[in-house]
C-alpha cells in the first residue's frame, strides 16, 4: 500500500510535468487544471504515506534519506499550493513538479537506502526541528524554482526572444519578489527549526553543524545583500538556484550524520 | 436552405468605396427592412465595419435574392457594384467562420471582428430579422471563433511596434498601473507608443523634448508633465520606462550617463524603448542589469515572428473551419425547411 500511494503521488507529478511538456511542445505553455489536479492529486497521496508512515514510527516520518526525500517532496508542494496562488505563480507548478518529480524517483529508484523500520521515540522539540527545517528547504526549493523561471525570462527579455515562454512567464518584477519572498520564508522556518534543536539540547555531529550553520548562514548573506540593495534581483536568482543545489548535494551527509544509529 | 453572402471588404475596395456601402447603426433597421422585402429572402444578417459590409440571407432561391439584394445596393450606394463578392453555402459558411476568426482581417488572427460579427447578429435579431438557420449559423460562427482562438496561435504577439512596446512593458513590470515614463524627443511613433502605455494605466509621463512648446504640447495632450531636454536625467529616478526618438546623430542614452543614474533605482528595472534612427541609446547599455533595451528593429522583428507564428497557424484554423463547415452543413440538409 506504501509502495502504492508513494507510486500513484511520482505518477500525478510525471502527468503534470508530462503535460508541462506537451503544451510547451504546442506553443501553449499555459498551466490549467491538469497541473493543479495532478499536484494537488500528489500532495493529498503524499499526505497519505506520510501519515501512515508516522503512524507506524510514532514519530515523524524522516528517519531515513528515503523518507527525508519524501517529506521534502512534500514540503516543496506545500509551500507552492500555499504560495503559488497567492502570488499568482501558477506557472511555478510547471516548473515544480519536474523537480518533485525527480526527488520522488530518486527516493525510489536511488541508491539512498530503504525506508526506516520499527517505532521512535524522539524530544518534541527535535521532530519540530526536523520538520521545520525540511519544510524549510522545501520554500528554498521553490526560491530556486522561482529563481530559474527569473533566469529564463531574463534571457529571453535580453535576448529579445518572443516565444512562448516570454509570454507565458510571469512578469520578471514578480518572479524577483516571489524569489525573495520565498527566500525570506525558508530562512523564516530553518531560524526556528535550529532554534528548535538548540532548545532540545541534542548532541549534534560538528560536521553536521558546520554544513546546517554554513547554508543557514548563506542563505542570512543573500537576503542581508538583497535587503541592502547589495544584491540585484538576476543575482539573488543565480544565488539562491546555487545555494539550493549545495542543500541538496550535502542533504545525504547530513541526514547520514542525524539518522539513528 | 441556402445560406447567401455578398459583401465587400478591404481585400478588393478601397475605403472610398466601403464607406458608399456601410450601414451605420442608425439606417440598419431601414435597410433590414428593406432587404426582408426581396422575393424568395428568409432573413438577413448585415455586417458592416470599416473593413467590411456584409449582407448574410438565408433563401431558398439564392440567384433570386442576390438579383434583388443588387437592386438594393445599387440604389443605396450609388456606386459600382463590381467589387461585390458572392458565395452560397457551404463557400458562405466557411467565409463568415473565417471573418469571424480574424483569419480574413486585415490583421491576421485580430479579434475585434468577433465582437463586431456579435453585435450585427443580436441587432438583426432584435429587429426579428433573423430565422432559425440564420441563428444556428451565427451561434456555430462564434464557437469556432473561440476554438480556433484558443486552440491554434492565431491571435499570439502583438502585431504593432506600440503593442509590441506594451506587451513587453507588461512582462517586465506586470500590472502597469503607477508606472512612470519618460518620453525623450517628442515624434509621433513615440506619442503612440506612449497613449498605448497610458491607456494600459501607467501613472505619469514626462515629455523632455528640445523644443519645450512641442514636450509641453504633447505633455498636455497625455496628460503628463514637460521638462527641458537638459534636464531629462534629473527627473530619471523614478522613471520605470524611458521611450527614445530625437533626431540626435549620436547616442543620447549612454552607458556613462545610465550607470550613475541606475544606482539609485533599488535595482528596479528599466525598459528603454528606442525608436529613433540613428539610436539614441547604446546598444551596450543592455548588458546592464535590469536594464531591458529594445530598438526598431528588434521590435519590428517581435512584430515579424508574431506574423509568422499567426500566419503558420492559418493551415491548423483551416482545417478547424472545414470540419464545423461540415457539420453546419449536415444540419442544414437534416432542417431543410422549404416553407418561408
Amino acid at each position: 500500500m506504501d509502495g502504492f500511494l508513494l507510486a500513484g503521488a511520482t505518477f500525478c507529478l510525471l502527468v503534470s510535468f508530462g503535460y508541462t511538456l506537451f503544451s510547451l511542445g504546442a506553443g501553449k505553455f499555459r498551466p490549467g487544471v491538469v497541473n493543479l489536479v495532478a499536484i494537488l492529486g500528489g500532495f493529498v497521496l503524499l499526505t497519505v504515506d506520510l501519515w501512515k508512515r508516522g503512524q507506524a514510527q510514532g514519530a515523524c516520518p524522516i528517519n531515513s534519506l528515503f523518507e527525508v526525500l519524501v517529506f521534502m517532496s512534500w514540503s516543496i508542494l506545500l509551500i507552492y499550493l500555499i504560495v503559488g496562488p497567492a502570488y499568482h505563480l501558477s506557472l511555478l507548478g510547471a516548473f515544480t513538479s519536474p523537480l518533485v518529480f525527480l526527488v520522488l524517483l530518486i527516493a525510489q529508484l536511488g541508491p539512498v537506502g530503504p525506508p526506516a523500520s520499527g517505532r521512535f521515540t524522539r524530544d518534541p522539540w527535535i521532530e519540530l526541528h526536523a520538520s521545520l527545517t525540511l519544510i524549510a528547504y522545501g520554500a528554498f526549493a521553490l526560491a530556486a524554482v522561482a529563481g530559474l523561471m527569473y533566469w529564463i525570462q531574463d534571457r529571453q527579455l535580453k535576448g529579445r526572444k518572443a516565444g512562448a515562454l516570454l509570454y507565458n512567464l510571469p512578469p520578471i518584477t514578480d518572479l524577483g519578489v516571489a524569489n525573495a519572498r520565498l527566500l525570506w520564508l525558508g530562512f523564516f522556518l530553518l531560524t526556528i527549526g535550529f532554534a528548535a534543536g538548540f532548545i532540545s539540547g541534542m548532541q549534534v555531529n560538528s560536521a553536521k553543524f558546520v554544513a546546517s550553520a554554513a547554508i543557514w548562514a548563506c542563505y542570512g548573506i543573500i537576503l542581508g545583500l538583497r535587503r541592502a540593495r547589495r544584491l540585484p534581483p538576476r543575482r539573488t536568482a543565480a544565488a539562491s538556484m546555487a545555494v539550493f543545489g549545495i542543500v541538496l548535494l550535502t542533504l545525504p551527509v547530513i541526514q547520514y550524520l542525524s539518522s539513528p544509529k | 436552405m441556402n445560406i447567401l453572402c455578398a459583401g465587400i471588404s478591404h481585400r478588393n475596395a478601397a475605403v472610398d468605396i466601403r464607406e458608399k456601402f456601410a450601414v451605420g447603426p442608425h439606417e440598419l433597421e431601414e435597410t433590414l427592412g428593406r432587404i426582408r422585402g426581396i422575393d424568395g429572402l428568409a432573413g438577413a444578417v448585415i455586417v458592416s465595419t470599416c473593413n467590411r459590409v456584409e449582407y448574410y440571407t438565408a433563401s431558398v432561391c439564392p440567384i433570386r435574392v442576390l438579383d434583388g439584394l443588387r437592386e438594393v445596393l445599387e440604389e443605396r450606394a450609388g456606386a459600382d457594384l463590381a467589387p461585390l463578392y458572392t458565395h452560397d453555402s457551404p463557400a458562405s459558411v466557411r467565409h463568415l467562420f473565417r471573418v469571424a476568426s480574424g483569419l480574413d482581417s486585415m490583421v491576421l488572427g485580430e479579434t475585434e471582428i468577433l465582437g463586431q460579427i456579435k453585435q450585427a447578429y443580436e441587432a438583426a435579431s432584435g429587429y426579428g430579422a433573423t430565422t432559425r438557420h440564420l441563428n444556428k449559423l451565427f451561434q456555430n460562427a462564434f464557437r469556432v471563433a473561440k476554438q480556433v482562438r484558443t486552440e491554434t496561435r492565431i491571435t499570439r504577439g502583438a502585431t504593432s511596434v506600440g503593442s509590441v512596446a506594451v506587451d513587453l512593458a507588461g512582462k517586465i513590470f506586470g500590472d502597469l498601473s503607477g508606472r512612470h515614463v519618460m518620453i525623450l524627443g517628442a515624434g509621433d511613433m513615440s506619442e503612440r507608443t506612449a497613449r498605448s502605455l497610458v491607456s494600459r494605466g501607467v501613472r505619469t509621463v514626462i515629455v523632455a523634448n528640445r523644443t519645450f512648446e512641442r514636450a509641453a504640447k504633447l505633455a498636455g495632450e497625455i496628460g503628463g508633465m514637460a521638462v527641458h531636454f537638459d534636464n531629462w536625467q534629473n527627473a530619471f529616478e523614478s522613471v520605470d520606462i524611458l521611450i527614445c526618438s530625437t533626431a540626435a546623430p549620436h547616442p543620447i542614452v549612454t552607458r556613462g550617463k545610465l550607470e550613475p543614474l541606475l544606482a539609485g533605482r533599488d535595482g528596479r528595472p528599466l525598459f528603454i524603448i528606442d525608436l529613433a534612427v540613428p539610436r539614441d541609446a547604446e546598444p551596450s547599455i543592455n548588458e546592464l542589469e535590469n536594464v531591458y533595451l529594445y530598438d526598431i528593429d528588434s521590435l519590428e522583428q517581435i512584430v515579424r515572428q508574431s506574423l509568422e507564428v499567426r500566419r503558420a497557424e492559418v493551415v491548423r484554423c483551416e482545417q478547424m473551419i472545414n470540419d464545423h463547415v461540415g457539420d453546419f452543413m449536415t444540419w442544414m440538409r437534416t432542417h431543410n425547411d422549404r416553407s418561408l
